[in-house]
C-alpha cells in the first residue's frame, strides 16, 4: 500500500492536470479584446503558409467538457492511490465475488457427475461435452487436440494402453500421473554384448514386433541380451506390464519412433515419460469428465470389460 | 551560404523509402509466418519472435523515423527562414541514426534483446541512440533560435515537443545495469517496471507516432491545399492538451495487470479525455480544406493526406474506447489491438509520411512534381485498399477471440471454447492480412519507382534553393 504523502501528491498532480485542461478551455472558448478575427491571416511562412483564428468547434468544445465531467466523476467513484472511492470497488474484491459465484455454479454443474466411473460418464452427453472442452485447455498441448498424441505423447484413440486400459486406470492415471522410465542401457549393454550390443538388442526387438517371421543371427544375440536385461519389465515374450508402464513390443506402435536410429536411442539412452498428476489442477470431478471424454475416444476391445453402473 | 540545407532533407526521404519497404517486407513475412508457420525455414534468426521486434523497429523509428527527420528538418528551415545550425551535426544525424537502424537490423534477428517492447535494443545501441538524438535536438532548436522570423510556427512545436520528450522517454525507460556488452538487466523490477515501460511505449505511440506527424500534418496540408490553417486558437488548446494529457494515457496498456487499481483508473480516464484533443488537431487539418475540397478529384497526394487524417481520426476514437475497462475486458491479447495499432501506423503514420514525401521530394529536386502523378493515385487506392484489408480483417479475428475466450456455457459456467478452436477460427484472418500487408507493400515498391524516375529527371544537377526571407511584418528584428 502506497503512502499518503505519495497518494497526495499524485491526487494534487491528477487535478493540477485536469483543472489545466479546463483553465486552457475556458480561456481559449471566447475572443479577448486584441485577438485576432477569425477569419484574419496576420502571419506568413515560406512563402504562403498562413492560418486563421476561426473559433472551436462548438460540439469539440462539449465533447472535452463531457470527458472531463465523466473522468472526475469516475476518479470520485473509484479512487485514486489510498482514497477509496465512493463506490468502495476494488478489482481483489470483485473477483472474489466473481470466483465465489462461478466456483458456487460450478459446484452445482459438477455435482451430478461426481464419483460416477468414466465409462459411464462417456454415455453422457452433457459430461462428455465438458470433458472435450477441459481436454483442449489443458491435455491437447501435449497429446494433439484430436487425442492423437506425438512423438513421446501417446496416442489416445487406439487401444494401447501404457498403464491400463480399464476405467479406474485411466482415471488414476490422470488424477496422480504417471512417470515411464527406460533406463539407458548402452553402457550395461555394450559391457554384456560388445560394441553392436544395443543393435542386436534392436534387431530383436524389431523382430517382436512381426511375431511369426524368423529371426536372424543379430536379434538370435539380441535375445539373449534381451532376456538377461529386459525381461524384468517387458517380460520374456515382450508384452509389457501395465504396473509399470513398460510398453507391450509385440504391437508395431512405437512412442518415441520405430526406426532402427530411434530404437537404438531408446535402448541405448533412456526415455522418460511424464504424464503430470492432474487432481491438483482440475480436481476430481473434473477429472473424471475429461476420462469420460478420453473414453469416447479410444477403442476399448483389449481393455477388460467392466459393467458401466449407472 | 544563404541556401537551405537540403542534402540532409534528401538522404532521409529517400531512406524513409527504403526502410518502408523492408520494415513491411519484415512484417509480410512473419504475417505470413503466423498462417505458415514454416516459413522460418528452421533458421533461429528467422524466427517470429526475433522478427516481430525487427518489424516493428524498422517500420517505427527506421521508416517513421526517416521521414521525421527529412520533414522536420525540411520544415523548421521554409518555416523558420533559415539554414540548418550545422551542416555537420546534420551528417552526423545522418548517419548516425542509419547506423543504429543497421546494428538494430543485424542485433535483433541474433537474439540480443532487453525484451521491453519497441525499446528491444541493448544498451550500447540505446547509449547511441541518446547521443544522436541530442545532436539532433541541437540541431533542430538552435535552427529555430537563429530564425528570421518572429512566430514560431505551429508545425514547429509539435516537432519540438516529440524531440524533447522522446529524449526523456528513451532514457528513463532505457536506464539499466549492463553485465556484458550485449547483456543488461533493467533498473526496475516488477510491476513498477511495466508501467514504466508503457509509459514508455505508449509515449512512444503518443509523441513518435502522433505528436511529430501531426508536425508533419501542420506544414504539408495547408501547403499542399494552398489554405490557411483553419483555427490558430484550436492549435493551441489541442497541442497543449495533447502533450499535457497524454503523458497519463500508459497504464492503459496494463488493464487488468498487477498495477494497482487506481493506476488503471488514471489510465482509463486520461485516455478518455485524450479523445477531445486528439481529434483537435484532425479537425484542424481537414477544416483546412473548406473550400478546397474539390482539389481531392485531382490531387492523389492531398487524398494520402487527407485520408491519413481520417484514418487517425478513427484511431484515436478506437484507442480512448478500448481503454475503458469494460471493453478492454474483451479486447486485450485479441488481436484487435494489432488492427488498432495497424490503422494508425499504417492509415495515419504511413498515409501521412507518403502524401509528405510525395509533395517534399518534387521541391528538393527542383521538379514541378514526381516523375508520375498517376502512379501516386495507384499507391493511394493500392495503400488505402490493402490497410483497409488488414484492419477489417484483424478487427474480426479480434473481436471473435476476445468473445470465444470468455464465452462461457450458460447452463453449467464451463468454458464453451478451447484455445486452439479460437486460434483455428483467426487463420482464414491471418491470411487476409497477409493479402492486405502485400498489397501495401506492393504500393510502397511503386512508390520506390517513382522516387527513382523522379531522381533521373533531376540528373542534370540539382541547384540549392535560396533561403527565402520572410515578410517584413514578421521579421525578426
Amino acid at each position: 500500500m502506497m503512502t499518503s504523502g505519495w497518494t497526495w501528491y499524485v491526487v494534487v498532480l491528477v487535478v493540477l492536470n485536469i483543472a489545466g485542461c479546463l483553465w486552457l478551455l475556458l480561456a481559449n472558448v471566447k475572443r479577448r479584446p486584441g485577438d485576432p478575427a477569425p477569419e484574419d491571416t496576420s502571419h506568413v511562412w515560406d512563402g504562403d503558409i498562413t492560418e486563421y483564428n476561426k473559433p472551436l468547434p462548438r460540439w469539440w468544445i462539449n465533447l472535452f467538457y463531457i470527458t472531463i465531467v465523466f473522468s472526475i466523476g469516475y476518479l470520485l467513484w473509484y479512487g485514486v492511490g489510498r482514497l477509496p472511492g465512493y463506490g468502495h470497488w476494488s478489482s481483489r474484491s470483485e473477483w472474489a465475488q466473481d470466483k465465489a459465484a462461478e466456483d458456487a455454479r460450478l459446484a452445482e454443474a459438477l455435482k451430478p457427475y461426481a464419483g460416477k466411473p468414466i465409462d459411464a460418464l462417456a454415455k453422457e452427453p452433457g459430461a462428455v461435452a465438458i470433458g472435450r472442452t477441459l481436454f483442449g485447455e489443458h491435455c491437447a498441448a501435449c497429446h494433439g487436440s484430436t487425442g492423437m498424441g506425438a512423438k513421446g505423447f501417446p496416442n489416445l484413440t487406439d487401444e494401447v494402453w501404457y498403464w491400463g486400459g480399464s476405467p479406474d486406470n485411466i482415471l488414476e492415471t490422470i488424477l496422480k500421473g504417471r512417470n515411464a522410465v527406460m533406463p539407458a542401457w548402452g553402457p550395461t549393454l555394450t559391457a554384456q554384448g560388445g560394441a553392436l550390443a544395443v543393435d542386436d538388442v534392436v534387431a530383436h526387438v524389431q523382430a517382436l514386433s512381426r511375431p511369426g517371421q524368423p529371426e536372424d543371427a543379430a536379434a538370435q544375440r539380441g535375445k539373449a541380451l534381451f532376456d538377461t536385461l529386459c525381461v524384468a519389465c517387458h517380460g520374456p515374450e515382450g508384452k509389457g506390464n501395465t504396473m509399470l508402464g513398460a510398453r507391450d513390443l509385440t504391437t508395431a506402435r512405437w512412442l518415441y519412433g520405430g526406426s532402427k536410429a530411434a530404437l537404438h536411442q531408446t535402448i541405448a539412452d533412456g526415455r522418460n515419460g511424464v504424464m503430470p498428476a492432474w487432481e491438483p489442477v482440475l480436481g476430481e470431478t473434473r477429472a473424471r469428465l475429461v476420462g469420460a471424454y478420453v473414453w469416447t475416444l479410444s477403442k476399448h476391445d483389449a481393455a477388460p470389460a467392466k459393467e458401466a453402473v449407472p | 551560404m544563404n541556401n537551405y540545407n537540403d542534402k540532409v532533407v534528401r538522404q532521409f526521404a529517400v531512406m524513409a523509402v527504403v526502410w518502408g519497404i523492408v520494415g513491411m517486407l519484415v512484417g509480410v513475412l512473419i504475417a505470413s509466418q503466423l498462417y505458415w508457420p514454416a516459413l522460418n525455414f528452421d533458421i533461429p534468426w528467422l524466427t517470429y519472435g526475433r522478427l516481430r521486434p525487427l518489424h516493428t523497429n524498422a517500420v517505427i523509428f527506421a521508416f517513421g523515423g526517416s521521414a521525421l527527420f527529412a520533414t522536420s528538418l525540411y520544415t523548421v528551415q521554409r518555416t523558420c527562414h533559415v539554414r540548418l545550425l550545422s551542416d555537420k551535426l546534420a551528417a552526423f544525424v545522418f548517419w548516425g541514426w542509419q547506423l543504429i537502424i543497421v546494428a538494430a537490423a543485424i542485433t535483433l534477428p541474433l537474439g540480443y534483446t532487453q525484451a521491453k517492447e519497441y525499446a528491444e535494443l541493448e544498451w550500447p545501441i540505446d547509449i547511441a541512440i541518446a547521443i544522436v538524438w541530442v545532436a539532433y535536438a541541437v540541431l533542430f532548436f538552435g535552427t529555430i533560435a537563429k530564425r528570421t522570423v518572429k512566430h514560431i510556427y505551429v508545425a514547429n512545436w509539435f516537432y519540438g515537443a516529440y524531440i524533447i520528450t522522446i529524449a526523456l522517454l528513451h532514457i528513463v525507460n532505457n536506464l539499466s545495469i549492463p553485465t556484458g556488452w550485449f547483456t543488461s538487466y533493467s533498473i526496475y523490477s516488477g510491476s513498477v517496471d511495466a508501467m514504466v515501460q508503457w509509459w514508455y511505449g505508449h509515449n512512444a505511440v503518443g509523441f513518435f507516432l502522433t505528436t511529430a506527424f501531426l508536425g508533419m500534418m501542420y506544414y504539408f496540408v495547408p501547403k499542399q491545399a494552398g489554405r490557411p490553417i483553419y483555427s490558430y486558437r484550436l492549435s493551441i488548446v489541442h497541442f497543449w492538451a495533447l502533450i499535457a494529457v497524454y503523458m497519463w494515457a500508459g497504464p492503459h496498456h496494463l488493464q487488468y495487470t498487477a498495477l494497482p487499481d487506481w493506476a488503471q483508473s488514471l489510465g482509463m480516464v486520461f485516455s478518455l479525455i485524450l479523445l477531445a484533443p486528439s481529434w483537435g488537431g484532425a479537425i484542424n487539418g481537414i477544416l483546412t480544406l473548406s473550400g478546397v475540397w474539390y482539389k481531392l478529384r485531382t490531387d492523389p497526394i492531398l487524398k494520402f493526406l487527407i485520408v491519413s487524417l481520417s484514418f487517425y481520426m478513427m484511431s484515436t476514437f478506437e484507442g480512448p474506447m478500448m481503454s475503458i475497462k469494460t471493453v478492454n475486458s474483451l479486447s486485450h491479447y485479441t488481436d484487435w489491438t494489432i488492427g488498432h495499432v495497424h490503422s494508425g501506423a499504417l492509415g495515419w503514420v504511413a498515409m501521412i509520411s507518403i502524401g509528405s514525401i510525395y509533395a517534399m521530394l518534387p521541391r528538393l529536386l527542383g521538379q514541378p512534381q514526381m516523375y508520375s502523378v498517376k502512379l501516386i493515385d495507384t499507391h493511394f487506392w493500392m495503400h488505402t485498399i490493402g490497410v483497409v484489408l488488414y484492419i477489417a480483417a484483424m478487427w474480426i479475428a479480434g473481436v471473435m477471440q476476445g468473445l470465444m475466450w470468455r464465452a462461457t456455457d450458460p447452463d453449467n459456467g464451463t468454458l464453451v471454447y478451447t484455445f486452439v478452436e479460437a486460434l483455428n477460427a483467426t487463420k482464414p484472418y491471418y491470411l487476409f492480412r497477409v493479402g492486405g500487408g502485400l498489397i501495401v507493400l506492393g504500393g510502397m515498391l511503386v512508390m520506390a519507382w517513382n522516387v527513382f524516375k523522379t531522381y533521373q529527371l533531376a540528373r542534370g544537377g540539382i541547384a540549392a534553393q535560396a533561403v527565402l526571407p520572410p515578410d517584413a511584418a514578421d521579421a525578426r528584428a
